[in-house]
């Protein structure tokens, strides 16, 4: 029944500095660090190596296998798709690679693109990876974030638990009536199954939503202990945007 | 002393036009403890569901200890009345048995050192202490059902309703929750169709049927009366009988 609990499966628990620093300290940190990525200059390739290294680096302290790592990446699939095609029909300046009669610009965007996004996508991963999601959204909310945006996003992932809970007991009452969905002419029993799942999700939704309200629930989730962040904590995770911002700054100069 | 709760010609209908109340009147005094009896589908759930204002009443009110329950006071009146739902999956909903307790008693914004106490005194009393790190989906449904009494117990309410809170569980759990609830000095309202259950533990038993409360008595007398109980297809298990008084 594990892996049917898709929100659970991107944390990997631990316990390294990566695990332990405070979540809206993380966040902060992740996205300055994608930002200071953004803004190196795409002609110095040393300053993406520098950024790839420490990300290693990184993943490495806090266990997280870079297989893994590599496999969840493929969420950027889109994007290189994207990237692939700029060479061929970006305007401006031509050359020959391979044959091909290369755009010049079209190859040069290719390169940001696929490097910017490997990278930035590369630290929300270490992020996921290391920030079980409830305490991303309290994170969120300790940096003020709109409480009807996180209200939304903790919706989202209730649902999901909720939805892979139901297909599972669906799937369960399937298989013990004799039923194994084993070729296409099973696919309408499937489809009629899902036609319920939503139902069954919608309806299960709401009760789990009307024994949060007899709970008090108000609309905000009560705060977990442990929050408050000290300068100390602060300072050691935002070294990360420091340094890569000092990377593309040096980077940039040198351009 | 003012009534625990006091339902006035409560009727309600669901939004799809199904009518399900109809005219329901119930007083419950401070203390006491009272079986709420009648056949699947009589209105039982929806009952409770009035009675911390997640329905509102379609004509008739619903008072606890005096005060109406509406918008303006829904906080006091969940604070005061908790519900353990029908299909404890409802109910439970957070990554822990521990987080899931502390939920009610955080919403009620105690500080930190006594929602740990309220979550530990409440998982003591389930007897759920080795599993209170655990994800709740993981648990067998007897336990659930035992976690999900937890989270209510942890608001410290003055009402308690229960619905049907003794099925699936195995007899002793069964006995033990008894003991936990006659040992709280809180009113309680308990659905069931676990007719024993309701005579060890409410002095008093209404019969919901056909949409308003057919029968209000002591619990001995109802369940001695077999005539009554067939009527509203209630049935003492196979080897059970209550002697006329
Ligand atoms: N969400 C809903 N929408 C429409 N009708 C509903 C809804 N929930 C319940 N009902 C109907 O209202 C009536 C009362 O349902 P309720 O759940 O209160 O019964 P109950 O007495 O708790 O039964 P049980 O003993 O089976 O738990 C039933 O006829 C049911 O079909
Ligand atoms: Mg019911």
């Amino acid at each position: 029944m594990s892996g049917g609990h898709a929100h659970h499966t991107l944390y990997l628990p631990g316990t390294s500095v990566l695990h332990r620093l405070p979540a809206q300290v993380k966040l902060v940190a992740a996205v300055l660090a994608v930002l200071a990525i953004v803004a190196a200059p795409r002609e110095q390739f040393w300053a993406f190596g520098v950024f790839a290294v420490v990300i290693v680096i990184l993943a490495v302290t806090a266990g997280i296998p870079l297989l893994l790592i590599a496999r969840r990446l493929l969420i950027e699939l889109p994007f290189i798709g994207f990237a692939l095609l700029l060479p061929f029909v970006a305007s401006g300046e031509r050359t020959d690679v391979l044959g091909l009669h290369l755009s010049t610009d079209g190859l040069w965007g290719a390169w940001e693109l696929l490097a910017t996004a490997t990278l930035g996508v590369s630290v929300s991963i270490l992020l996921a990876s290391t920030t079980p999601l409830r305490e991303v959204l309290t994170g969120l909310e300790r940096l003020r974030m709109p409480t009807l945006i996180v209200q939304i996003m903790s919706f989202m992932i209730r649902y999901a638990d909720v939805v892979a809970d139901e297909l599972r007991r669906m799937r369960i009452a399937r298989e013990s009536r004799g039923f194994v969905a084993s070729n296409i002419r099973h696919w309408p029993v499937l489809g009629r199954s899902a036609g319920a799942l939503f139902v069954r999700c919608f309806e299960r939704g709401e009760r789990v939503h009307l024994a949060m309200l007899s709970r008090g629930y108000t609309g905000r989730m009560p705060q977990p202990e442990g929050d408050g962040a000290t300068m100390t904590t602060w300072g050691l995770a935002l070294s990360l945007p420091v340094l890569f911002a000092a990377v593309s700054l040096t980077a940039a100069v040198l351009t | 002393m003012s009534d625990a709760l006091r339902l006035r010609g409560l009727s309600f209908s669901y939004p799809d036009g199904h009518l399900a109340l109809d005219g329901v009147d119930l007083t419950v005094q401070q203390g006491e403890r009272v079986a709420l009896l009648g056949p699947n589908g009589a209105g039982k759930t929806t009952l409770a569901l009035h009675l911390n204002g997640i329905h509102t009443a379609t004509s008739g009110s619903v008072e606890i200890s005096g005060m109406p329950v509406d918008k303006g006071n829904l906080a006091e009146i969940r604070r005061r009345v908790g519900i353990v739902f029908q299909d404890p999956d409802d109910q439970l909903f957070m990554p822990t048995v521990r987080d899931d307790v502390a939920f009610g008693p955080r919403n009620l914004g105690l500080g930190q050192a006594e929602v740990a106490q309220r979550v530990d005194q409440a998982l003591t009393q389930v007897r759920l202490h080795d599993v209170a790190d655990r994800p709740p989906h993981h648990l067998s449904f007897g336990q659930r059902r035992r976690a999900a009494v937890a989270t209510v117990l942890a608001m410290d309410p003055d009402i308690l309703v229960l619905d049907e809170p003794s099925s699936n569980l195995d007899p002793a759990a069964r006995r033990e929750l008894a003991e936990v609830l006659l040992s709280l000095d809180v009113t309680i309202l308990m659905i069931t169709h676990d007719l024993p259950y309701a005579l060890q533990l409410c002095p008093r038993s209404v019969v919901l049927a056909d949409h308003r409360i057919q029968a209000d008595a002591p619990t001995a007398q109802l369940l001695a009366d077999d005539e009554q109980l067939a009527k509203y297809r209630l049935e003492l298990p196979f080897g059970f009988s209550v002697p006329t008084a």
